[in-house]
């Protein structure tokens, strides 16, 4: 059963005060607002898909961020830790912190410098046309079905939590991104994906903060976890020598499937990120953003991961999520529920607020990634090359419209068949796993060819949906796949993803040497030693990028020390 | 950011957090005066008094330095 189904059988959680509906009603007149008032500065096609290149390193470091912290991320996680222990905490250092220093310091340079729209544009320069068409509908056809998803999931949520009927939730939601987005274009999705960082924050501080004043603080709490489960929920690493942990996967797994191939798959090449780089006004914010952005992941965990941690002492019955009925609560609402149970009139609105603002930029995020790689990589190349500017910026509206007309519609057939939520990272891992093998060997190595990078992707591609359709057929393949009788489902999407692209790295560079080489000259401003990097002299060491990186790097390790 | 040469997003941000700040104050106020039959959890905190006050002034912080006719002012 999918946990969110499961989520449905349990009762509503709360009654919003008029004070908690004033405060919601304020966001959704907002958030049109800024759409309304972005939409004269959303005229030409740099100003609608790339919000005018003009964003200071702050800002696109801060969309770079939420544009992943959705709410469906805040509940799953919260509930993952309740599952899990600290271990979910992985989810937001060793499988975030490095791949986007690695953004910051070795890669934007080559998606800034070739000025490209998209990361399927950045394809079409260093390798061929047939490469980015199958980067560029791969993601398409994925980005619109997890913003269906998520609408769905919102919609579910707020029906439980609220009585909301999801008609109701849905439309509402789709109208508001749909014409904040239409209208302002990714300015207006970088503007609430600030204005939802700051929501949060100020939403869901306050029940860590609180909890751990009702538990006695940090040492209390881990030995009261100690006590109603085991030692293994209060230690990041110490357990994961073998599968025997709550999480059921082994440090393997977590460093080279999670930490390597999943999350530097996810934050260097998944165009909803890679698009909030871009729009840095120069190269040193490009460099500097997800250097920020990390900076801040780090301490995501106190608001999502601790609350999921507090659930385990304060909440200690809450049941799995497949139990969840007859009244009982299944722990993947125990953020709401912790919300619930600190939060009086008008802290609810605020945190309710913070959870739709998460889900709407969440779903905005998509809708503009997914309007820039319609327009730029499929419409005008396959469809009208010779189109006006004007022109384009027209389509990336109707297409935004279209984009969200689509996931009301994925929206709704997820409603019929539930199980399509099951599929949600496995088919994440299909599609972005081997388009990060294609991306850094075209990026680092010289010799990759056309031929290599185009069959590189496919097979790579190919391979993962065969594996995934193998264990969803055969439960029994996981002890294949992840190499251990004791695995669990978890660990069967982190080891395909990292088999996926070991078999995209593999396959390009066999087929890269068998083939005809590029001429250098095609290569500059794309390949790691044809292209020259502006270098930083003169720059004092405070505004130097790899000086944060190094800063944020050690306060990295110092913290998984302090966990272990 | 600057996103029209005159309004900043955190001009934005200011009158969110200075409304929802004013708002989750009054209702703490509200509920100092008439305590509610069932209290939340650590009622006694009374937390949405001084997160209310910390928000509408960390709002109206942001409201008033980048506010667009500060902006006008200084070109």
């Amino acid at each position: 059963m999918s946990p969110l189904l499961a989520f449905a059988v349990t009762p509503r959680l709360a009654r919003l005060s008029p004070v908690d509906l004033a405060i919601i009603i304020f966001y959704f007149a907002l958030v049109l607002g800024i759409g309304w008032y972005l939409k004269a500065r959303s005229k030409t096609g740099e100003d609608f898909f790339m919000a005018g290149r003009e964003m200071t390193s702050w800002i696109a470091g801060l969309s770079f961020m939420s544009a992943n912290l959705g709410a469906l991320e805040l509940m799953g996680w919260s509930a993952a830790a309740y599952e899990y222990g600290i271990l979910a905490t992985n989810a937001y250092w060793i499988a975030a912190i490095p791949a986007m220093l690695f953004l910051g310091v070795v890669m934007v340079p080559f998606y800034y410098i070739c000025k490209t729209h998209s990361v399927p544009g950045y394809l079409k320069l260093r390798y061929d046309e047939p490469t980015r068409a199958l980067s560029a509908i791969s993601f398409a056809f994925m980005t619109v079905l997890m913003s269906g998803i998520n609408m769905y999931a919102m919609a579910l949520v707020l029906d439980i939590v609220l009585g909301w009927r999801m008609d109701f939730s849905i439309w509402i939601s789709a109208l508001t991104v749909a014409i904040y987005v239409g209208l302002g274009g990714l300015r207006s999705a970088i503007f609430n994906e600030v204005l939802q960082f700051v929501l949060i924050w100020g939403g869901a501080l306050l029940i860590p903060v609180i909890g751990l004043i009702e538990t006695g603080g940090w040492e209390n709490l881990k030995l009261q976890i100690i006590h109603n489960t085991s030692v293994q929920y209060v230690h990041l690493w110490k357990y994961m020598g073998s599968f025997h942990n709550p999480m059921g996967v082994n440090w393997v797994g977590v460093v080279f499937g999670q930490g390597l191939v999943l999350s530097f798959a996810y934050w260097t090449t998944d165009f909803l990120e890679v698009q909030r780089v871009l729009a840095a006004k120069d190269l040193r914010s490009a460099k500097m953003a997800p250097i920020i952005a990390a900076g801040f992941k780090m301490f995501i965990p106190f608001i999502v991961i601790l609350p999921g941690l507090l659930g385990l002492v304060v909440l200690p019955h809450l049941t799995g999520a497949s139990l969840a009925k007859g009244g009982a609560h299944s722990y993947n609402a125990v953020l709401p529920l912790m919300m619930v149970r600190y939060c009086g009139p008008g802290l609810l609105g605020l945190g309710v607020t913070a959870l739709i603002a998460g889900f709407m930029s969440g779903m905005a995020g998509n809708v503009s990634a997914f309007a820039t790689v319609w327009t730029y990589d499929i419409y005008r190349p396959l469809i009208k090359k010779l189109g006006t500017d004007r022109h384009y910026v027209l389509v990336g509206r109707w297409s935004t419209i279209l984009g969200v007309l689509i996931s009301i519609g994925t929206a709704y057939i997820t409603m019929q068949f539930l199980s399509i939520m099951d599929y949600v990272q496995g088919l994440f891992s299909i599609f972005i796993a081997p388009l990060f093998g294609t991306v850094i060997l075209g990026m680092m190595w010289k010799r990759t060819t056309k031929k290599g990078g185009f069959w590189g992707l496919l097979v790579g591609t190919v391979s993962a949906a065969s594996m995934f359709i193998w264990y969803k057929m055969s439960p029994a393949a996981v002890r294949y796949l992840a190499l251990s009788k004791d695995a669990k489902p978890l660990a069967a999407d982190i080891y395909l993803a990292l088999w996926s692209w070991l078999i995209c790295v593999i396959v390009t560079v066999v087929v890269s040497l068998f083939t005809q080489p590029q001429p250098e000259k095609e290569l500059t401003g794309l390949v790691y030693g044809a292209t020259e990097i502006p270098k930083e002299e003169g720059v004092s060491l405070l505004r130097k990028p790899a000086f944060w990186a190094a800063v944020v790097g050690i306060v990295f390790v110092v913290l998984n020390i302090i966990f272990w | 950011m600057e996103a029209a040469r005159s309004i900043s997003i955190w001009f934005f941000i200011g009158i969110c957090l200075l409304v929802d700040g004013v708002l989750i104050l009054g209702a703490g106020i509200y509920q100092l005066i008439h305590p509610p039959l069932h209290p939340v959890v650590l009622y006694s905190l009374h937390a949405n008094v001084w997160w209310g006050a910390l928000l509408a002034v960390v709002g109206l912080l942001f409201f008033v330095t980048h506010a667009p006719w500060r902006h006008r002012t200084k070109q």
